[in-house]
């Protein structure tokens, strides 16, 4: 393919387009995902996630910037939800870094989730090694706005930055359950605003009673609209990468991932393969009418689907 | 999964508000599409790398500086040095009617005047796109 040719000798466009491939169409997208998979594995991979408008965007342009001033290149997937009614969506995660759209040392790309409920979309996981063969040294994925269950970006990140903000009151209790685990590092921003110290506070309590973690997770607090301490959480953020690095954790973790795609994509194929071979011959129709009937069960129908195609 | 249409949605020049761009947008966004949004004060520089990064098929400018003789051939020469003229470019905003039909006739693809509604817009980029 010509396209992965001119992507590997880093033209943009070309870049642009294979990721494009990979949000649309699933036959090219894995033809493309075989050929460049041996070039993947180069990047650090750093998760965004957080509460809607806590700064998550504000966060990587400034973080961009820092990486930038040590000449490593970057690139950004920054995912907002898409519209179930519509199928539209408005991507204005790209507002808060236009410093960079001319900076040949970094790519900025808006996704839609397209229906998928993860907080990330269904392409991200192949856009990301799109960018990590196109040579990006950091992956930087700025998720959805989190409320409950959105933890996808654990499964795709090696580092994952939860940015929490003063004022979130009470749901510091309700989102701790869902998604405080995910957090690698902890930013506090707007650090500028009352309470900031509070919720730090509070957060650092949290971690200290959680006790089954590997590594107790920092909380950094950062004011991003005004570029302070940023240096202390890329800090915070090299220092757990060595650290997973030195323990082999990184490893494990990325295998793990790996492990959790692949069997993703064994369901994803074997439901499409049951469902069309059944659907086919109009089995799980008079199944399900028999089921109505009370002529069978439904784990009995399901042994019977299973078994003619399997 | 059918491919929605994405749009980069700019509000280029220094002047004032962006209301007329965020409600193209919206619009765009309720007929399915999927929009990126860039704000206020993008060079046109700025908007043809968003655009090429973001692998957008139309990109639609709202313009109310009087700037538009200036931007509009800008934007369309840039995009046909980055071998990318297949980007249909659209704008809106203050343009007086004189001033059209050279911007046709310089490559961009249709002008909605205030006052033209969302669902005009929206017809032609769904007959325009490939
Ligand atoms: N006071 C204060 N405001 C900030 C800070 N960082 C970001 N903001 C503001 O918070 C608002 C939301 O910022 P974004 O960066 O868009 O937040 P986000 O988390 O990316 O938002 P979504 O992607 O919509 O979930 C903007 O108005 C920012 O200017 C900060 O450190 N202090
Ligand atoms: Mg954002």
């Amino acid at each position: 393919m010509e396209l992965i040719e001119r992507m590997l000798n880093g033209d943009k466009r070309a870049c642009a387009r294979l990721i494009s491939i990979v949000e649309n169409n699933a036959k090219e997208s894995e033809e493309v995902i075989r050929k460049i998979y041996k070039h993947t594995g180069n990047a650090h991979i750093i998760g965004i996630t957080g509460p809607p408008g806590a700064g998550k965007s504000t966060l990587t342009d400034k973080l961009v910037k820092l990486l930038r001033k040590q000449d490593k290149t970057v690139g950004i997937i920054a995912v907002d939800p898409t519209s179930p009614y519509t199928g539209g969506a408005i991507l204005g995660d790209r507002i808060r870094m236009n410093d960079h759209a001319l900076d040949p040392g970094v790519f900025i790309r808006s996704m839609g989730t397209r229906g998928y409920l993860g907080g990330l979309a269904k392409a991200t996981r192949n856009a990301m090694k799109i960018l990590d063969a196109f040579g990006c040294d950091y992956i930087i994925i700025e998720t959805v706005g989190v409320g409950q269950s959105e933890v996808d970006i654990v499964k795709a990140a090696d580092t994952v930055v939860m940015v929490m903000v003063p004022g979130l009151g009470d749901d510091i209790q309700s989102i701790k359950a869902g998604i405080m685990e995910i957090g690698d590092i902890f930013a506090v921003n707007k650090s500028d605003l009352f309470g900031a110290q509070r919720t730090a506070t509070e957060i650092n309590m949290m971690l200290d009673l959680d006790q089954n973690m590997g590594r107790r997770p920092p909380v950094v607090m950062v004011t991003a609209s005004k570029n302070e301490n940023i240096d202390k959480l890329y800090h915070e953020i090299e220092k757990q990468y060595s650290y997973m690095k030195v323990e082999g954790i990184l490893e494990e973790r990325r295998k793990l991932n790996l492990k959790r795609e692949l069997v993703e994509l064994v369901e994803e194929e074997l439901r499409k393969v049951v469902l069309r071979e059944s659907d086919n011959n109009g089995e799980i129709e008079n199944a399900s009418n028999k089921l109505l009937n009370k002529e069978t069960d439904p784990f009995t129908e399901r042994d019977l689907l299973l078994k003619k195609i399997i | 999964m059918s491919k929605p249409i994405r749009v980069l949605v700019a509000k280029p020049g220094l002047d004032g508000h962006d209301r007329g761009a965020k409600m193209i947008a919206r619009a765009l966004r309720d007929a399915g599409m999927e929009v990126i949004y860039t704000g206020l004060r993008q060079t046109p520089e700025q908007i043809v790398a968003a655009a090429i990064q973001e692998d957008v098929d139309v990109i639609g400018m709202s313009i109310l500086s009087g700037a538009h003789n200036h931007l509009f051939p800008k934007i369309i020469k840039l995009l046909k040095e980055q071998n990318a003229e297949d980007i249909l470019v659209i704008g809106g905003g203050v343009i007086p009617e004189d001033d059209i039909p050279a911007l046709l006739e310089g490559g961009i693809a249709a002008i909605f005047t205030p006052g033209t509604p969302t669902t005009d817009t929206v017809k032609f980029i769904k007959e325009n796109v490939k």
